[in-house]
């Protein structure tokens, strides 16, 4: 795939911008050092409104740029590169395309052009993402629903004005029909949120629902036709969530080549040992990869392709897979300082741990690959 | 309609016209390849006929300009006449060493009398032709060759031996490395193209692992060469090297398309019943599917000449490694079965053949370790690499 003019634009717009303001320093290490309880700054959120950024997937008509997966790949792919917290991934991809063509969108897309408004995505119930495993339950009552269960890993929680619930309206754990999915305000009453640090200083919230009770218009979609706009979503999330991982990994070696460039041991550049140059060369082989495998996903989700499903589970298993490669050589080829916390190396190495976990991790996603394969 | 669209649908019928039923079928067995030349044995009518088609139309060889014996189609044609061939499952025409090594460098660096000379007779696959570059003395250090071009004034004289050489006895010409001054490694290279019938060449087949002999010894001894088949300048031979070494490489990454994924496993070779087995074809097939994306956005990028020289060198390693672990997991897959060298079960050994044969893709071309080598110093940057 060769991008095309535009699409080049916006991704050299967010490199330039995200490596001024997104950076290490000035973003993820500061809000980390300052206990900041959201884990990211709304004034980065702002600056990205004010470059179209919050609104690239909202429709045109709506106040967006109305642009694709792969205009959402190109920027995620930079804000890996920086670890960039931000709520981009879970409000401006996942949630608004959840809510495309909803009342609920018309609701929540201007706050969110704005970067006023965050939004997070409740799907998880357990340590591993299955989302046929939905088992959170929403009875009908009154004009509306009420809704009870958990849910963790919900990212930027604590923090989102609107969190999109996945529920159970009928049917069992295991099955896709009869899930629904509701947009549910932060103040709804009986929602308990706890506030949880992860490893890579993000947060993540853990819900507890009982009996909260949302109004029929906070549907998303159908009732019990949830899995549709989920799994479009999900898809989108993927793949963001695996080009974020590129980003990462490319950022983690670009850090690491930089080193072995510069360290000396045994009076010579450990560059030019060579057992640490193929190891670096297959690192880079390996992002290549995965990037082409991410923007392919993009490219087959832009297209309405049937094939984008089991693209996007292909990039992020294997996405998941080199970033984690990548982080642990750039942590292994750094030697003793890798580990330390005033090094830079080793955010990448949490921040990888987390993205490969959010919406399932490289097994998950294989198998998924299988099954859709077979 | 589009130009693209309506050239697709002339594609389309002019293929379902021209391209025989028996060309649509999957290939057996590397021998089931259209290799043409001057004494090839066709295997049946249908081969011969299809070779012969495309060769006239200049679709061997689509993106070559029509004055060479080429298609002069734009790379979005090319890709469209691709998809169009697949999605028939028609083979290829024609498999060349012409066409996916010696072509491009000609291309490149012939003169003028030299493109008009070969390259018509490469698209329609009547030479054969053979690469000369490897020697006993000198493999990865290719530039350590030693075989001997020296000036007659009327015409050269070469003496040496190469080794390694792929079809050296089906094959009407040989391009080769020779040394034409020993005054500097690199410098003193020239690439020189001639007649495998000439006086004084000599070829011995070389009996691999796999059990097939597609190798061999090749020998010269006092063989007289005409002035005028150097390709580029004399002792600048290693430019012109290095330049078809990256379009092998290009095509050898290939091999990691091969067909692919679990879905073919466990087609030709029952169900997967081992979990731990299943596991690895899962992640297996997430490793073909991305380097499929892989070598496609690489095409892209090589056609509108974004590619970066050394990226043949990263897709030549991903593309065998993923080709060996490929054949690793139909031999696992087949169990016992796969194991039968010579029986029905294992198609004929054509599974463990061939799992024999993929261990030469990280090394036929340049090795792995060359080709990290080379993505290290070259795009990477990294030091003293
Ligand atoms: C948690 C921790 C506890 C420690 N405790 C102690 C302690 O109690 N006492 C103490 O004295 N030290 C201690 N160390 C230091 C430790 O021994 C060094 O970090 C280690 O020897 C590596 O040296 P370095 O960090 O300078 O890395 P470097 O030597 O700079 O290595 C950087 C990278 O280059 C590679 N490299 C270097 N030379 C070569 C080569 N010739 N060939 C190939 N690759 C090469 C390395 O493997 C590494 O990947 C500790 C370190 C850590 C992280
Ligand atoms: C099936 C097959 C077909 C071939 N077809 C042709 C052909 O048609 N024409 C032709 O000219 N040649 C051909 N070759 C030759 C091929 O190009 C060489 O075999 C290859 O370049 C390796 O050279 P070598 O065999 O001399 O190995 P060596 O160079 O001796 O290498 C031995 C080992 O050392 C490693 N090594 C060498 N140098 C380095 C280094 N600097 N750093 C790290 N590791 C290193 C290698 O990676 C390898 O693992 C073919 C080979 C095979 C197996």
């Amino acid at each position: 795939m060769i991008l095309t003019d535009d699409q080049r634009q916006i991704a050299d717009m967010a490199k330039s911008f995200l490596a001024e303001e997104g950076t290490i320093a000035k973003q993820l290490r500061h809000w980390r050092d300052i206990g900041c309880k959201d884990g990211f700054g709304h004034d980065l959120w702002k600056q990205m409104a004010e470059l179209g950024l919050t609104g690239l997937a909202v429709p045109e008509a709506e106040g967006g740029l109305g642009l694709g997966a792969t205009e959402a790949a190109l920027v995620m792919e930079e804000v890996g590169r920086n670890l960039t917290p931000s709520p981009f991934l879970t409000t401006a991809l996942v949630a608004v395309e959840a809510m495309k063509g909803t009342e609920q969108g018309k609701h929540w897309f201007p706050g969110i052009v704005a970067g006023e408004t965050v939004a997070a995505i409740a799907v998880d119930e357990g340590p591993h993402h299955r989302p046929r495993q939905i088992a959170l339950r929403a009875e009908r009552s009154g004009n509306g629903f009420a809704l009870s269960g958990t849910k963790q890993f919900v990212v930027h929680g604590a923090s989102a004005d609107v969190i999109l619930v996945a529920a159970r309206t009928s049917g069992s754990a295991g099955e896709s029909d009869g899930l629904t999915l509701f947009a549910v305000p932060r103040e709804a009453a009986g929602m308990t949120v706890e506030n949880v640090a992860l490893t890579d200083s993000s947060k993540a919230a853990r819900l507890t629902f009982d009996k909260v009770a949302v109004d029929a218009d906070a549907v998303i979609g159908e009732v019990d036709g949830g899995w549709e706009p989920l799994r479009r979503a999900m898809r989108l999330g993927r793949t963001g969530a695996a080009a974020e991982m590129v980003g990462a990994a490319g950022g983690a070696m670009t850090m690491t080549v930089d080193y072995l460039r510069q360290r000396k041991q045994f009076g010579k550049l450990i560059g030019e040992f060579q057992v640490l140059q193929h190891r670096a060369a297959h690192l880079f082989g390996e992002i290549e990869i995965a990037r082409a495998a991410t923007l392919k996903a993009a490219e087959l989700l832009d297209k309405g392709d049937d094939k984008a499903g089991i693209m996007s589970h292909v990039a992020k298993a294997k996405a998941g897979r080199v970033a984690t490669l990548a982080v642990q050589e750039g942590v292994q080829m750094h030697g003793g300082i890798g580990m330390t916390d005033e090094h830079d190396i080793g955010f990448y190495m949490k921040r990888a741990k987390v993205l490969d976990s959010l919406f399932g991790d490289s097994s998950y996603h294989a198998r998924m690959v299988q099954v859709m394969g077979a | 309609m589009t130009d693209l669209e309506s050239f697709r649908a002339e594609t389309r019928s002019w293929l379902e016209a021209n391209c025989p039923a028996e060309m649509r079928t999957p290939m057996r067995s590397e021998d089931d390849a259209c290799w043409g030349g001057r004494n090839f044995q066709f295997q049946s009518e249908a081969q011969e006929q299809w070779l012969r088609v495309m060769g006239e139309k200049g679709w061997t060889v689509p993106d070559w300009p029509a004055a060479y014996g080429g298609g002069g189609l734009s790379p979005a044609e090319t890709k469209v006449l691709r998809e169009e061939m697949k999605a028939i499952g028609a083979r290829n025409p024609l498999s060349s060493f012409g066409i996916s090594m010696l072509g491009p460098a000609l291309l490149k660096y012939g003169t003028e009398e030299q493109k008009t000379r070969f390259l018509p007779e490469i698209a329609r696959g009547e030479i054969r032709w053979c690469q000369g570059y490897s020697e006993p003395g000198a493999g990865s250090d290719l530039a350590g060759l030693q075989t001997r071009c020296e000036d007659k004034g009327d015409h050269w004289l070469v003496n040496g031996q190469k080794v390694w050489t792929s079809y050296a006895d089906k094959a009407d010409w040989i391009f080769c490395l020779v040394r034409t001054s020993t005054e500097s490694k690199h410098g003193g290279i020239s690439f020189l193209l001639f007649d495998m019938e000439s006086e004084g060449v000599s070829t011995k087949p070389i009996l691999l692992i796999s059990g097939y002999s597609p190798f061999c010894e090749t020998f010269f001894d006092d063989v007289k060469v005409p002035k005028d088949q150097i390709v580029g300048e004399v002792n600048k031979g290693w430019d012109v090297a290095k330049y078809l070494l990256g379009h092998e490489r290009e095509m050898i990454s290939g091999m990691g398309l091969g067909s692919g994924s679990s879905r073919t496993l466990a087609a030709s070779l029952g169900e997967i019943d081992d979990p731990v087995l299943a596991a690895e074809v899962a992640l297996f097939d997430v490793d073909a599917i991305a380097f499929a994306a892989m070598s496609e956005h690489f095409i892209d990028q090589l056609k509108a000449g974004e590619a970066h020289p050394a990226m043949p060198s990263m897709m030549k390693y991903a593309g065998t490694e993923l080709n060996k672990k490929r054949h690793e997991l139909i031999m696992a897959a087949g169990g016992s079965d796969a194991l039968e060298w010579d029986s029905e079960r294992s198609r004929g050994g054509k599974a463990p053949r061939e799992w024999l044969r993929t261990k030469a893709n990280s090394i036929e071309g340049g090795t792995s370790e060359v080709q990290l080598g080379i993505v290290a110093k070259h795009i990477l940057r990294l030091p003293g690499a």
